[in-house]
């Protein structure tokens, strides 16, 4: 059989596609009820920056955001192509590119932290 | 002989429109939309606790603010809404073969719910 990269980009769309479906709405609705001053005591410095200091934290965060980043980029992709922007190379360039640059900056804010 | 060939005028732009299953479809597709923007809000959160305590408490004053509030209702609505959409079709997805028989679909979009359920309520009695 052909060697193909493709198992492992499918299965971290995959992947994102699941952690999405799964985690994303109830997460929303955290930060809904803290934009809607719900959980005041919850949402502190203090009380956040001790959970996301935590190293299981910032893995489960990590894991979270890079899979739900690339998982919507490679959307985005087929989006625009719905929409009828053909310039796909010019489009792959940009999604990923904030794909990329999301996870980035993930990765030096939980250090950071 | 018509020699013409018969050219179908199609929309690149607006083709969805033609039909709701078309709508519905691209109503899925566009809330990556709303996740793409969420998981920078996520990152941005990230990036003001790494700053220290001001610059947290100035991101919760614009999460606070009706632009804040009015984002994560959207949003909610397009995950909610892709979430349950990609549940229902989880049997045509990836159907579970028991011996000869397939597992019914009703079990398999209840046990995506389930999970839903689930996970969403760990995450909301942690986050609250």
């Amino acid at each position: 059989m052909a060697k193909s990269n493709k198992p492992i980009f499918w299965g971290l769309f995959a992947a994102g596609g699941t952690v999405t479906a799964f985690v994303t709405p109830a997460l929303v609705l955290v930060t809904l009820f803290a934009a809607m001053r719900f959980n005041m005591d919850m949402f502190t410095y203090e009380t956040i920056h001790a959970f996301a200091a935590h190293w299981l934290s910032k893995l489960i965060i990590f894991g979270v955001i890079l899979v739900s980043l690339w998982h919507a980029a490679h959307r985005l992709r087929v989006t625009a192509h719905d929409f009828g922007i053909r310039a796909d190379t010019v489009v792959a360039y940009v999604v990923y590119g904030l794909a990329a640059l999301g996870t980035l900056m993930t990765l030096v804010y939980l250090l950071r932290i | 002989m018509n020699s013409k060939p018969y050219v179908r005028e199609v929309s690149k732009t607006t083709w969805f429109l033609s039909h709701p299953r078309y709508q519905r479809y691209m109503a899925r597709e566009v809330t990556c939309i709303f996740i793409m923007a969420y998981t920078f809000l996520l990152i941005c959160a990230l990036g003001s606790l790494a700053d220290g305590p001001d610059a947290f408490q100035e991101f919760l004053n614009a999460l606070r603010g009706p632009w804040g509030v009015l984002f994560n209702v959207a949003v909610l609505a397009a995950t909610v809404y892709h979430s349950a959409t990609w549940f229902n079709v989880t049997p045509q997805a990836m159907p579970i073969q028991r011996g000869e028989e397939f597992v019914p679909g009703h079990l398999i979009v209840g046990a995506h719910y389930g999970v839903w359920a689930v996970v969403s309520l760990i995450i909301l009695v942690w986050g609250m």
